[in-house]
Formats: structure tokens, sequence, C-alpha cells
């Protein structure tokens, strides 16, 4: 049941992401992406990463999608103003780098390799102790240089945009 | 196939949610509309049925009745499912709220009633039950969005535009309000919080008063309620992102309006009021009881404040809502680690 699940749900990803890349419209360019985030979300949740996937709805299907729908609703575009024709470059470019970033993910896919027919297990490991548990103690033990770090990095962001949005009234 | 059964028990348990669910919403139109009726000294709906009784349902039929305009220059698919991710997201989150402690069906369902939740008062308690409800209504707002945006029209656009970014800049002052009772609780599964709010004094309003505030204010942001509905205001824009809508498109907005209405009723009766807790009465009753007081809350401010103006609501939910919600988080944490330290 769950690798069926797990099938149905990865092609209706992937199909989504497709859509994304081919679709001529933006604002359904956006829907398929905000489709697309979903679908990891549910990925997320057969893996028993659920506190990861909430945070996939809510930071990306949630937050980041609607600013990208709402930039393309305020400019109402319509179709791409690209040319129809195809561009053979472009496709050749396109297919070098898609095979160069699966080179670059072949040492992951062949350590994981093992572990795939055995989803469902990592949920065992947690045992008594919830998911969001597990991450906050490691966020807050191991990891805690890093997420200081990252969270730093985010304050200066916000500092900085709040900088560059306001006016200057200066006479 | 031994799992067939719980699973069968699993959907029958999830409609009888969802059917109370909607019949409540019916009748929370009548009730919005009775309790309006009395602020104003009118006497409200009273002609279909004793006491307007079958209002809703008169409501319902006429809503279905009416002619399906679709605007010629809107975008189709679009315009057809922006109603729809409005009505599914504001029914879902239901499927975490604890409305009772136990069903007490232990015979009756015999070996299966340990599985799937089936005795709990709750379709699914799952341990990251705040999330998921913040996860889902952040996705609640394309449903406005693009109802807005397919009905290719300037009031729906510039209502959606209005709605989107209040519901994004309230949103974070929401969940803000939550946090500091998900501290006390050490647990972000509703059921847990409920729990932990075993007798009237634990009652999170008490020790959360300002929480509780922030929700209430947040909330009514959230849902676009009068003093916050900016995004359908009629004399300026004509209804905002519902204009185009008609039938029973408009039905499943309207529908969908009333059930975050009573989703946020339920959270505030669940999260500050001790959710099914309370004596002698079944828990089932107390937890309705609970909720329909804070809709007809959510009226009687309706019946009282005026509209804000816009950018003011943007600025208070900025300049205002926003800070105080960190200050709350801040001090809740700080006082709760130095009691801590000197209970133990």
């Amino acid at each position: 049941m769950e690798t069926i699940l797990f099938y149905v749900l990865a092609v209706v990803t992937l199909l989504s992401a497709v859509f994304v890349v081919f679709l001529r419209r933006p604002i359904h360019n956006v829907l398929f992406m905000i489709l697309t985030m979903i679908g990891l979300a549910t990925l997320f949740i057969l893996l028993h990463a659920e506190f990861l996937a909430m945070v996939q709805i809510i930071v990306y299907a949630g937050a980041v999608m609607v600013l990208f729908l709402f930039v393309i609703m305020l400019l109402n575009l319509e179709e791409i103003d690209f040319p129809r024709e195809p561009r053979p470059l472009r496709w050749g470019f396109g297919v070098i780098l898609s095979l160069a970033f699966v080179v670059m993910l072949f040492p992951v896919i062949k350590r994981i390799a093992p572990t795939i027919t055995s989803v469902g297990q990592s949920g065992d490991m947690a045992g008594a102790m919830s998911n969001l548990d597990l991450i906050a103690r490691e966020l807050f033990t191991t990891y805690l240089l890093p997420f200081e770090i990252a969270s730093f990095l985010l304050l200066a962001a916000i500092i900085g945009t709040v900088v560059i949005g306001r006016k200057l009234t200066r006479n | 196939m031994d799992s067939a059964l719980p699973l069968l028990l699993v959907v029958i348990k999830t409609l009888l949610v969802i059917v109370a669910v909607l019949t409540f919403v019916a009748y929370l139109t009548l009730l919005e509309r009775k309790v309006l009726g009395w602020i104003q000294v009118r006497i409200g709906p009273n002609r279909v049925g004793p006491w307007g009784l079958l209002q809703p349902l008169a409501d319902g039929a006429k809503l279905l009745l009416k002619e399906e305009i679709t605007v010629a220059s809107a975008n189709r698919v679009v315009y057809i499912l922006a109603p729809l991710i409005v009505v599914v997201c504001a029914l879902i989150p239901f499927a975490v709220i604890p409305f009772s402690k136990g069903l007490g069906l232990e015979s009756l369902l015999g070996p299966v009633a340990d599985k799937f939740d089936l005795n709990t008062g709750v379709i699914a308690d799952i341990n990251l039950g705040i999330l998921y409800i913040f996860g889902i209504s952040s996705l609640g707002v394309y449903g406005v969005i693009l109802g807005g945006w397919a009905s290719n029209s300037k009031y729906s656009l510039l209502g959606s535009v209005r709605a989107a970014a209040q519901m994004i800049s309230y949103e974070l002052g929401l969940s803000l309000s939550v946090i500091g009772v998900l501290m006390l609780a050490g647990s972000l599964s509703l059921v847990q919080i409920v729990e932990a709010q075993d007798s009237v004094y634990k009652w999170f309003v008490f020790r959360q008063p300002l929480g509780f505030l922030l929700f209430l204010i947040a909330g009514s942001a959230e849902i676009a309620r009068t003093p916050f509905d900016l995004m359908e205001c009629e004399n300026e824009l004509v209804a905002g992102y519902q204009t185009e809508y008609s039938s029973m498109k408009f039905g499943l907005f309207y529908l969908g309006e009333y059930a975050h209405l009573l989703f946020l009723s339920s959270m505030m009766a669940t999260l500050f009021f001790g959710g099914w807790q309370g004596p002698v009465l079944p828990p089932v009753v107390w937890f309705l009881g609970k909720t329909f007081f804070f809709v007809t809350v959510f009226v009687w401010i309706r019946g009282t404040y005026p509209r804000l103006r816009y950018d003011r609501v943007m600025q208070f939910g900025w300049k205002t809502l926003l800070p105080v919600g960190l200050f709350n988080v801040m001090a809740t944490a700080f006082v709760y680690i130095i009691w801590l330290q000197y209970a133990s």
C-alpha cells in the first residue's frame, strides 16, 4: 500500500515538475510548482519526516509561492514572450546541465540506493521520541553553531530588506 | 486485509464529522443573522420555518438554483478551482481538532478500537497538529488570490491583492501568538494541549492572556471578519474577490468563510479554554458550547466595530501585533525557564 502511494505521489510530483518547465502561461507554471511542492511534502510524510513536510508546505507552498503568484498576477503576464521555435543551442545546454546534475548526484544515489526499498523503517528508529523532539535536539546540540550562523544570516537579510525597501525621505 | 474494516470505520467517522461541521456552518449563518438582528434591534429571519430555523435550507436551495455565470474573459480552470481550494482548506483542518475525550466505543469496536485513533474524539491525533493547521491555512490563501485573479476584473484583483497581503501579514502574528501555548503545553499536538488544561485555573487563557488577545485579533484578521474585512468591502470593492462569482461557486466561498469562522472558534476553545474539558456535562457539549460562545463573540464584534482603513490594518499588523507577539514569546520563555529552575 505504501509502495503504491509512493509511486502515485512520485508520478504526480514529477509530472507537475515537468509541467512547470513546459507550460507557457506563467500562472500555470506557478500553480504546477505549488503542486510540486505539495507533492514533495507528501513524499516527506511517507519517509516519516512529518516536520520537514509541514515546514515544506508552510514555507515553500504557503509563503514563497504566494509571492511568486503575487508578482505574476500584478505584472499580468500572459504568454511568455519567448520565441516559439525551438532553439537547438538552448536544448543542448539544458541536456548537458541536467546530465551534469545527475553525475553530481551519483554518489548520493549510490549511498542511499540499498535503503530505497525499505522506506518506512526510519520511523521506528525515532521510537518514543517524536520527529520534532529529535530535530530540536540535534539542532541545538550537534548543529548549534551552523544553526546560529544561519539565523544570524537570516537576521541580516531581514534588516537588509527593510533598509532597501525603505523610502528615502531626505530633502 | 484486516486493515479494511478500521479503514472503513475511519472513513465513516470522517464523514460524520464533515456532516456535523457542514450542519453547524449552515446554522451559523442563521445564528449570525439572528444575533446581528438583536444587536440592531431587529427580529432577524423569522419567515422560513419556526424562528427562521429552515432559513439555511432555503438559502442553500436559492444558491443552487441561481444562474451559473462564468465571466467570458475569465481563466476558466482557475476560476472553478479557486472556490474548491477555499472550501477544502477550510474543512480539512477539522481533522486535528479534538472534539471529545474518548468515544466510549470499546465494546462496540472490539479489537479494532486502538487502530487509527478510532476510539478517540479526534480524526487524526498527529503530533504536529498546530503546524498542520498553519500549513493548510497558508494554502487557503491561494483560493482567494486565484479567485480574484481568474475573474479578470479590477475589483476582484484589487480585493485579492488586499486579501493576500493581509492574510500573509496576519498569519505571522497568529503563529507567534500560539507559540506561548505550545511552550507551556510542551507539545504541538492539539490532544495533548487540551490534556494539559485539565482544570480551570490551568486554562491557557489565564497563563497566556496576551497570547489570547493576539490570537483573537490576528485570527479575526485572518478569516477577514468585520473590522478587517477590507478585501470584500462592499462600498469600495463590491465584494472584492467574490464579485464575479455567482450561484454555488459563490456559495462555496461563503461556506469556506463560515467554516473558517467555526474553525477559528473551535481553535480558541481548544488552545485557550480547555477544549472539551469541563465538569458534569459530556465533553462534546463543553466543546460545542465553548466553540459557539466564540462564534457569538465574533458576531458581536461584527455588530459593534466599524471597518478599519486598509493602511492602518497593515500598519497595525506589522508594527504592533508582530512586536507584541515577539515580546510575548520572549517573556513566556523567560518566565517559564525561571519557573522550571525554582520548581525543581
